[in-house]
């Protein structure tokens, strides 16, 4: 029993660092309805970048904070430089413009950093703690804690500020929001950036766990579309929940089923993701979609 | 000199090309040239699905791989002749592709993007996982085909043929197939789903069945792939071929046929030549590539070609103080996508 709630618990701290990449999937669908397959790459050019600070000397939590600000100003300048030209044209022209990008910043740290692996050192260190039986790393519960208080930031954020309601408006209807005012181009920008930067959270919270190299991000990019789509890929809440889901079902699937293993845990997304979106297309949260002629 | 006379010369140099490839190069070349063969029918078959259906697949690199051990497993271990596994291949990854099809394009194009996307990702995993078969991570060493006596071609020379032959055999089926009726069905499920279904069309069927035929096609290329390269391993076929034939697509120009041996020798000699720079510089141009022609050329370089010659047939036509043919009659996308 003891295992099965540790296996939970572990299951919840990594389902965490997986809805964190999928809120800002998320952020970017609903805003500008691209789905950013660069977006876990983004994320591990966003750790090398903090590692590279913190093997230059910077303490670790201020080569973060410094890596979140970097983010998300290179994320306002892929929107603002990258995407913004292809913005409102077909979806098959956007995904093969983010296939690029995510090629591009891949093999570029591999260029800058190179192709070796390296361990990145955890925010909350390697301690843990026993409750009720249940032994428990101060990491997992760090990494839960982060993500609780960015949805609440970002709630906070999209409900009570006026950016927020800009930024909401901006994506509901870009054109009539224009017309009031809004400057929906930034406010495009900003949920690129925002994006980045969530991002870059999920990768300095996954380092720890793996080992740091330029393909870090490639399964977590699978296990975060699995979690979005579960959640439905417009829905904040959806993500957060979808990715606890996927967490915990992927380690339960790892540990218990001998043929899974360590090795093909990918395909329990992928199952989730099939079985999802045959049964409801749009998420358990997601809004339907309508289409009109 | 009318459009299509031009059309005519620029694929009977082609073509001429092709032939002589053998007769110019020495071995090692001739091989590179097999492969882009492989690589071409693989990215025509891709080409067919994203271009002329307007599907995603980020996972034909795993049809690939399929096609390549099926090919390899069917000669190494059950002794079948080399020619027979080229269609064995094929309909195997015909049959996967439609069974895997039939779930995933009830979705929209996005999500079939995302799984094909996670089927690349697991298939070198899945390799590994099935190494009693596969032999793992260690690869399996393939008998290649060697030029039978009555011929007076070299291995490799004969090697090439044969795959020219087999990639000219896949490019008329798909030429023809795209021109007939059920090309129109393809095309109109592209253009609009919700119009084409109203003119009877039934879209998860078309849509199966390219995707289907897709996945024949890069099963075809992996066999012609083991029989070029002699050998099989899963390192092979990560998420970096099926990127790779995404790339050729692009760049070949979408929705063409012809443009899928540009986009063949795009992806054979690019890394070729990169990798004496820097390991990275492959990746960076094809992810710069991608980008840059979606910008600044979005039909590719069949596209270019395309407008390069109705440029020169206008140009006669004003000379000769008329009107010029009809210009282009030929598929023309994206450009004209809506």
């Amino acid at each position: 029993m003891e295992r099965f709630i540790q296996v939970i618990v572990d299951g919840i701290a990594t389902g965490s660092i997986y809805a964190a990449l999928a809120l800002a999937l998320v952020l970017i669908f609903r805003s500008t309805g691209v789905v950013n397959f660069a977006q876990g790459e983004m994320a591990m050019f966003s750790t090398f970048i903090a590692w590279g600070l913190y093997a230059g000397g910077v303490p670790l939590g201020l080569a973060v904070l410094t890596t979140l600000v970097l983010s998300f100003v290179a994320g306002l300048v892929i929107e603002r430089g990258l995407i913004r030209h292809f913005e409102g044209g077909e979806e098959l022209t956007l995904v093969i413009v983010t296939l690029g990008l995510f090629i591009l910043l891949n093999s570029l740290a591999g260029w800058i950093w190179g192709f070796g692996n390296r361990s990145f050192p955890s925010l909350f260190g390697d301690s843990t703690f026993t409750l009720g039986g249940v032994q428990l790393s101060v990491e997992s519960i760090g990494i839960v804690a982060v993500l609780i208080g960015v949805v609440g930031v970002l709630f906070l954020l999209f409900q009570r500020t006026k950016i927020g309601l800009a930024m909401r408006a901006a994506a509901l209807n870009p054109e009539s929001s224009g017309l009031v005012g809004v400057r929906v181009g930034r406010m495009l920008m900003l949920g690129w950036g925002l994006a980045a930067a969530l991002g870059a959270i999920a990768g300095v919270l996954v380092a720890p766990r793996l080992f740091l190299d330029v393909n870090l991000m490639g399964s977590v990019l699978i296990y975060a579309f699995a979690a979005a789509a579960l959640g439905g890929f417009d829905s904040a809440i959806g993500a957060v929940i979808g990715g606890w889901v996927i967490g915990i079902s992927e380690n339960i699937a790892g540990t218990y089923v001998d043929f899974i293993g360590a090795d093909l845990k990918i395909l329990v997304p992928l199952a989730i993701i099939f079985v999802v979106l045959l049964l409801r297309p749009s998420g358990l949260f997601g809004t339907r979609e309508v289409a009109r002629v | 000199m009318s459009d299509r006379t031009l059309r005519m010369v620029g694929l009977g140099a082609l073509v001429a090309f092709a032939l002589l490839v053998p007769f110019l190069f020495g071995p090692y070349r001739v091989g590179q040239f097999t492969l882009v063969l492989a690589y071409a029918v693989a990215a025509l078959g891709l080409n067919l699905l994203v271009g002329y259906n307007g599907q995603i697949s980020l996972g034909h690199g795993a049809f690939f791989a399929i096609g390549a051990y099926t090919a390899a497993l069917l000669i190494e271990k059950a002794g079948v002749h080399y020619l027979l596994t080229l269609p064995a291949a094929g309909a195997l990854t015909f049959v996967l592709g439609y069974l895997f099809g039939v779930p995933a394009l009830r979705l929209r194009g996005l999500y079939l993007a995302l799984v094909t996307l996670g089927l690349a990702i697991a298939t070198p995993q899945l390799i590994k996982r099935f190494d009693t078969i596969t032999e793992g991570t260690q690869g399996m060493t393939v008998e290649q085909p060697e030029s039978p006596s009555w011929l007076p071609f070299a291995d490799d020379q004969f090697l090439y043929l044969l795959a020219l032959l087999v990639a000219v055999i896949m490019f008329a089926l798909a030429w023809s197939l795209m021109r007939s009726q059920v090309g129109r069905a393809v095309k109109a499920v592209r253009d609009g789903e919700i119009p084409a279904s109203t003119l009877g069309i039934n879209l998860a069927s078309t849509k199966t069945r390219v995707f289907a035929l897709s996945a024949g096609y890069a099963g075809v290329a992996g066999a012609m792939y083991v029989l070029a390269i002699g050998f099989v391993a899963p390192e092979a076929f990560t998420v970096t071929i099926s990127l790779a034939f995404l790339a050729a697509i692009v760049v070949g120009g979408l929705a063409t046929i012809v443009g899928a041996v540009f986009g063949a020798l795009f992806i054979e000699f690019v890394p070729v030549y990169a990798s004496d720079v820097n390991d990275a510089l492959t990746g960076v141009i094809y992810g710069g590539v991608l980008i840059l022609f979606m910008y600044l050329l979005p039909d590719g370089a069949a596209g270019l070609l395309r407008r390069l010659r109705d440029l020169v047939v206008r140009r006669r036509a004003v000379e000769k103080g008329r009107r010029p043919a009809v210009a282009s009659p030929g598929p023309r996308v994206p450009a004209g996508r809506t």
